[in-house]
């Protein structure tokens, strides 16, 4: 599928540049919402994450909200101690945010959400 | 028999024994029941093994099983603290006794954006807690949370939360905390642990590690405020409960043998009290071993039970060298009534070899200690702190009533000068042998200089070590301390 090439001459070797318009894994952000119970912080994390996702991502994610009061037993795997914590799975590597992400800007930056090219 | 205790005052206040030697004396039974205790200390200091022991103890003497949240990824160091225990991890985790959960939190991997509490901590917590129907948690420790968490106003507001969580739910905790320079601990966790405070130091002088243990706070019990002395050893950690209290102990009347007959003779006829510190010193080869061995030899034929503890020579070089001069101590050694440890002074501090003794002392009940020689753990500058713990040793020996001996190595001069005086202080009776060559012919020398509450000779007389044994020869009227008047002196033995 590769399109560039089809348009110009020789492809120019650009070592930063992958493949543009593919849709490959590296564009598909998994991330798990780890929250204990309704609270407020919890809710308010749900809701700015699912704007900022609509915003940054365009339907190329996947949020799971894992409550701990009724699963303790996955807050282990990945370390949780703060409510809430968000996690992005994919793409690698894992971040971490925590808070109610009401800082837009620290959930970009720690999430690392510029879609990559 | 009484027994220097730190004094206690019962209250209401429940205890959770620590299982720990010497520990749960030290604290009156141990640690406040469904409270949170704070245990600090530098780097090293043991805080990691007394928690880990508390838990394991709990679990298994007591049927309490415990919860050990770790924060510093130690997993290794913990299978191996619990190891040197006597038992194994994994195992204790397969039975349900033991439940460890490692928390991890990297700074570097960890963004913040809004507010947050620490939830997920408190669930995990009470997960594990309900996993095994834990009656015991211990935080180890809790100063990685403040690398990890940038916030310290919600660290510190979680922290608080969660110590109440504990006490609601009636779980006796050990949180621990690393030594801060100016406060007890680096984050101020004092502050809110008010219930009981344990504080461990361990500090290296003249290349001579010494640990110490000192309960800072317990509200509720009387403790004494004195720094306690302990050992990491085989069986993890013991506490030496001993203080340096009043002189309470009861003055013993009956009499024991010196060994010597004629040196009996020189104290009423009777021999040392029993009970009383005995003080032997002499220059190099002036025979204050074989005086003690001797001692020693007289007490096991008595059918007593004698330590003796030998910081110079190996045991089988005194069973040797004794044997040339006509005594076997062999025989004892067979009868366990004779028992030898033998050490290196500088193997320890001071506070090492009285852990090592109080622990012997307490599993063998002799009647009889020996210490040969007392001269290199009794450094010539004569600290404070060496002569506290010197306090302590011949006050412990006093209240469980046995009769000790020490020998000290003096150079040429006047025996006072030479012998520290924070020893002979404490000695009730104080021999000194010397060696001489009037004539030419050598001989050895024996005085007693001092025996409290008697009337002992004031003369010297001549020391014969042989095959035969130990025996006094005759009076000498040429020796320089002694006084020439024959016979036991009229005027009561005060120093």
């Amino acid at each position: 599928m590769k399109k560039s090439s089809a348009e110009k001459g020789p492809a120019k070797k650009s070592p930063a540049k992958k493949a543009p318009a593919k849709t490959s894994a590296s564009d598909f952000y998994r991330l798990r919402l780890y929250i204990a119970g309704q609270t407020p912080n919890s809710i308010a994390a749900i809701a700015n994450l699912k704007r900022i996702c609509e915003d940054k991502l365009k339907g190329k994610y996947r949020i799971e909200v894992v409550d701990l009061l009724e699963k303790p037993q996955l807050a282990k795997g990945d370390q949780i101690i703060a409510i809430p914590t968000l996690v992005r799975r994919l793409p690698p590597p894992v971040k971490k945010i925590i808070g109610n992400l009401s800082k837009t800007e620290s959930v970009i930056v720690g999430l690392d959400l510029q879609p990559e090219r | 028999m009484p027994r220097a205790k730190p004094k206690v005052v019962r209250t209401s206040l429940a205890k959770a024994p620590t299982g720990i030697q010497g520990l749960d004396e030290v604290t009156g039974g141990g640690l406040p029941k469904g409270r949170v205790t704070l245990v600090c200390g530098r780097a090293g200091c043991g805080k990691s093994l007394l928690a880990m022991e508390f838990l394991v103890h709990g679990a298994v003497r007591y049927g309490e099983s415990g919860v050990f949240m770790d924060f510093e990824e130690t997993e290794e160091k913990l299978t191996a603290n619990v190891a040197s225990l006597g038992f194994d991890l994994p195992e204790l985790v397969k039975r349900k006794k033991l439940f460890v959960d490692y928390v991890l939190i990297d700074r570097s991997q960890i963004e913040e954006s809004g507010e947050y509490n620490l939830d997920g901590l408190f669930i995990r917590l009470a997960h594990a807690v309900k996993a095994i129907k834990a009656k015991r948690v211990v935080l180890d420790s809790v100063e990685a949370l403040f690398s990890g968490i940038a916030d310290s106003a919600i660290l510190r507001s979680e922290l608080r939360r969660l110590f109440r969580w504990l006490e609601d739910q009636k779980l006796t905790a050990v949180v621990t905390g690393e030594a801060g320079t100016n406060t007890l601990t680096r984050h101020g966790l004092e502050e809110y642990i008010a219930d009981c405070v344990i504080s461990l130091d361990h500090r290296v002088t003249e290349q001579i590690s010494t640990r110490r243990l000192r309960v800072v706070k317990y509200r509720g019990t009387s403790h004494g405020t004195d720094e306690y002395p302990f050992l990491i050893g085989e069986e993890g950690i013991s506490v030496v409960p001993i203080t340096s209290l009043a002189l309470t102990h009861k003055a013993l009347t009956d009499r024991v043998s010196t060994g010597i007959p004629a040196l009996d003779e020189m104290m009423e006829g009777k021999g040392f009290f029993r009970g009383s510190s005995v003080l032997v010193t002499g220059t190099a080869g002036t025979g204050k071993s074989s005086l003690a061995a001797n001692f020693t030899r007289a007490a096991c034929a008595r059918g007593e039970i004698c330590l003796y503890f030998t910081f110079e020579e190996s045991p089988s070089q005194i069973l040797r060298n004794m044997r040339s001069v006509g005594l076997d101590l062999e025989r004892w050694v067979k009868k366990g009534l004779l028992h030898f440890n033998a050490m290196r002074p500088t193997s320890t501090g001071l506070e090492g070899h009285l852990a090592v003794i109080h622990k012997l002392i307490t599993q063998l009940r002799p009647n009889v200690v020996v210490i040969d020689p007392i001269t290199n753990l009794v450094p010539a500058s004569g600290s404070y702190d060496v002569k506290s713990m010197l306090v302590r040793l011949v006050d412990f020996l006093k209240v469980e009533q046995i009769t000790s001996m020490f020998t000290n190595l003096t150079f040429a001069g006047d025996p006072q000068e030479r012998t520290a005086a924070a020893v002979s202080s404490l000695m009730d009776t104080w021999i000194v042998l010397r060696d001489s060559k009037p004539n030419g012919r050598p001989r050895r020398e024996l005085y007693v200089l001092k025996s409290r509450g008697m009337a002992h000779s004031r003369e010297a007389r001549e020391l014969i070590v042989s095959k035969r044994g130990l025996e006094l020869g005759i009076v000498l009227k040429d020796h320089p301390q002694a006084t020439t008047v024959e016979g036991p002196s009229a005027v009561p033995g005060a120093e």
